[in-house]
């Protein structure tokens, strides 16, 4: 096991993560940076990688980051645990929750 | 590697903040109409002066393209009875939404006449609102010749309570045809199309900044609205607008009463930017409110409960029919065509599904049960009204990803089992400054749009008055002298806002929210008397001279948080001030003095407004239905109106 360095962090801010950036389709453009109407991110210091979630305690989980993202499959939504949907498949009477697709 | 710690642990330091610095460091800016706020109010109130020629200003705290409670979307253009399609007339209809109690006469009568028109202009600016690729043929209320699609909304009576499937007899509809007043929209198109136009106009759009206050010749209250100070969220810069006239278009404050941003994030149709500014900025400045003491409880979410629309029958999807874990149907209202677009249950029915659920008829939990829908419903439930409504395209897509299909699952309802909202988490009701015929405050020089009037509507209230308050700001501008603002008032303001970044140690902007909010929760809430409004007075004074000379803010979006705070606290003050004034109980105001039972006793059937004089708060009365006949009034004040835009 690589040796990682500890750091004293306080407690993430939760939800932490009310999206999920992914970098092999994200190039950076910052739209998203720009819709969020109350500054949940910040653009990464690198440029052509995908934002910084800065204030992820702040989303009102509104979705227009995801909703206007010119480049499909770059930013997904992912709701906090405590807000996953259930639902039921009518014909089998199975009840179903939105991370067991 | 998104999250902050990710650069801790990559860097061992953390990011620099990417925007420049420049606390304190003035702009000016001079302007005929400034508008505060980019949502759908100020939007259109930015586009309606312009074209009448007016140089516009429009400050906006986050970014105009989606900012604001419309800025997502919106599914229903209601109360358009202008339509083509609509069987009633603008003035009954406006009559009829006026007969609730504490209602806005003029802005209902400014809806009604012009929301119609509104929604043409939105078309033409590049906003669907017609299914023009035929993707809904022969869905119920959908209309062949205009492809208007109206919904069951409002079609029997101007109610989604449980009498709406009870039909109102009109004079302009006799024959008791479908009032046909609300239409389907695709309003995930809007906002950015408003930008858009708000730009070719040539408003100049000041985006990430917040307008701490207003600007009053002399700098004195009461005095005429010359300007505005403004904060960037960003760099921390300071603005100072100078107007012949301003548009107050901010919305409510949803987050009075919620100590938790961790929690109230989740969805409660508000963002945190929604903090109160234009009521406290009016209030500063000297106007008039009214409706300040009503407050409601929170039905929608707040985290303790399911983000709202996120299940089906904790929000009423139009024609879904609810069902129980059996598949049994209940009595639910499906706010569809059956039942006049109705959302919850009469009180009797409700207590039968109680009885139900512990007798074992009924077993929780229930569901909405999509696939008895026939496919051409349900696709204009799941993707035009969900797909299209604030806040929900996130869900249908969401859950679509995760599996969900419409056609075979039933959505689970949180209704029930999630509980009650505790009655100290509350909505502050919508109260504003006083209007007149013009939507001007009492103030010269200072208009109001959008939910920032009293007793407000939704997103086509905000689009007719916001068009409204921007043509009637741009006629005053025009015969107005640009007014002198005092630099002693700024110097106050810049020594106000700036405090926080000059201390590194204290509270920060949380603490002081979850403060605020628990003062109103203990003394403000379900219970109250003289005793404790008075002491939660005391609580907020005790905030302000302890507390926040202790704010601290490391950065400029902290700083504006914590500038939000303050309105919050001024918000607070007004709300508890306008509650100890109203020596009543009040049903429709959700104000219940134990001191004083009577409900609406005919001697305080009035609108109680609030104003500053000479530092005091006073009170005084303004009689209901104060702006007399609604469609007289109306026409002596827009004899120049002249309908849809008709310029380039």
């Amino acid at each position: 096991m690589t040796e990682k360095k500890i750091y004293a962090l306080p407690n993430i801010a939760t939800p932490s993560a009310p999206v999920i950036f992914h970098e092999e389709v994200c190039n950076g453009c910052n739209h998203c940076v720009e819709v969020c109407q109350v500054d949940v991110y910040i653009p990464n210091p690198e440029k052509g990688k995908p934002p910084v979630i800065l204030h992820p305690d702040e989303c009102w989980y509104c979705g227009c980051c995801v909703n206007d993202c010119p480049r499909p499959g770059a930013i997904s939504f992912n709701w906090p645990v405590q807000q996953r949907a259930y639902w039921m498949d009518k014909a089998t009477g199975k009840v179903l929750r939105d991370s067991q697709a | 590697m998104a999250k902050w710690h990710d650069f801790v642990e990559k860097d061992g330091r953390a990011p620099v903040w990417p925007y420049p610095i420049r606390y304190e460091q003035e702009v000016e800016v001079a302007t005929d109409v400034l508008v505060i706020g980019g949502g759908i109010a100020g939007c259109w109130a930015a586009i309606s002066a312009a074209r009448t020629g007016a140089s516009v200003a429009m400050v906006e705290k986050g970014d105009t393209i989606r900012s604001g409670a419309g800025g997502p979307g919106c599914d229903h253009w209601c109360n358009a009875p202008a339509n083509p399609l609509s069987n009633v007339d603008p003035d009954e209809w406006a009559k009829l939404m006026t007969e609730m109690p504490y209602a806005n006469g003029i802005g209902n009568q400014i809806q009604c006449r012009e929301d119609w028109d509104a929604l043409a202009e939105m078309e033409q600016i590049g906003g669907k609102i017609r299914d023009t690729r035929d993707e809904y043929l022969g869905v119920e209320g959908r209309d062949e010749v205009t492809k208007l699609m109206i919904s069951p909304r409002y079609t029997r009576s101007a109610s989604f309570g449980p009498d709406a499937a009870e039909r109102r007899a009109l004079k302009s509809n006799p024959e008791g045809n479908l009032n046909n007043v609300v239409i389907r929209v695709w309003g995930t198109t809007f906002k950015p199309a408003l930008k858009k136009e708000c730009k070719r106009l040539g408003v100049k759009i000041y985006d990430r900044v917040m307008v701490t206050g207003l600007l009053t010749e002399k700098g004195e209250t009461g005095a005429r609205v010359v300007g505005a100070t403004g904060l960037n969220g960003r760099t921390g810069e300071f603005l100072v607008f100078k107007s012949k006239a301003a548009v107050l278009a901010t919305a409510g404050d949803w987050s009075l009463f919620l100590l938790n941003t961790e929690l109230a994030g989740y969805n409660t149709f508000r963002s945190r930017t929604t903090t109160g500014d234009g009521n406290a900025m009016a209030f500063r400045a000297g106007a008039a409110l009214t409706m300040m003491e009503r407050t409601g409880e929170m039905h929608l979410s707040t985290g303790f409960k399911h983000t709202w629309y996120g299940g089906a029958g904790d929000a009423s999807y139009e024609n879904v029919p609810i069902v129980d874990a059996n598949g049994k149907l209940l009595p639910w209202p499906v706010q569809g065509w059956a039942d006049g677009g109705a959302m919850r249950p009469s009180p009797e029915v409700m207590e039968k599904i109680m009885q139900g659920i512990r007798s074992g008829e009924y077993a929780l939990p229930f569901y909405g049960d999509f696939p008895a829908m026939p496919e051409k419903e349900r696709r204009a439930t799941w993707k035009l009204m969900l797909g299209e409504e604030s806040t929900t395209l996130n869900i249908t897509e969401s859950y679509e990803k995760a599996g969900f299909d419409p056609a075979k699952h039933l959505l689970q309802s949180y209704s029930i089992i999630e509980g009650e909202t505790p009655k100290q988490w509350r909505t502050t009701g919508g109260g504003g400054p006083v209007v007149d015929w013009d939507l001007k405050t009492t103030l010269d020089g200072l208009y109001v749009a959008g939910e920032n009037i009293f007793s407000a509507g939704d997103h086509s209230f905000a689009a007719a008055t916001g068009r409204y308050a921007g043509r009637k700001a741009a006629a005053y501008a025009r015969q107005a002298f640009a007014g002198k603002v005092s630099a002693d008032q700024i110097k106050v303001e810049k020594a106000r806002i700036y405090a926080p970044v000059k201390r590194t140690d204290g509270i920060d902007w949380k603490e002081l929210h979850a403060g605020i909010a628990r003062a109103m929760q203990y003394f403000c809430s379900e219970f109250k008397t003289e005793r404790l409004l008075n002491m939660g007075l005391d609580a907020l004074k005790e905030i302000a001279e302890v507390h926040v000379p202790r704010l601290y803010a490391l950065d400029p979006h902290k700083l504006m948080r914590s500038v939000e705070d303050l309105s919050l606290l001024t918000h607070a003050e007004i709300i508890v001030n306008a509650a100890l004034a109203r020596q009543a109980s009040s049903r429709m105001l959700n104000h219940f003095r134990i001191d004083y039972p009577q409900l609406d006793p005919p001697e305080w059937q009035h609108f109680l407004t609030l104003r500053l004089e000479n530092g005091k708060v006073k009170a005084d009365k303004l009689p209901l239905r104060y702006w007399g006949d609604m469609k007289a009034g109306y026409e002596a004040h827009n004899k120049d109106y002249t309908g849809v835009y008709q310029g380039k």
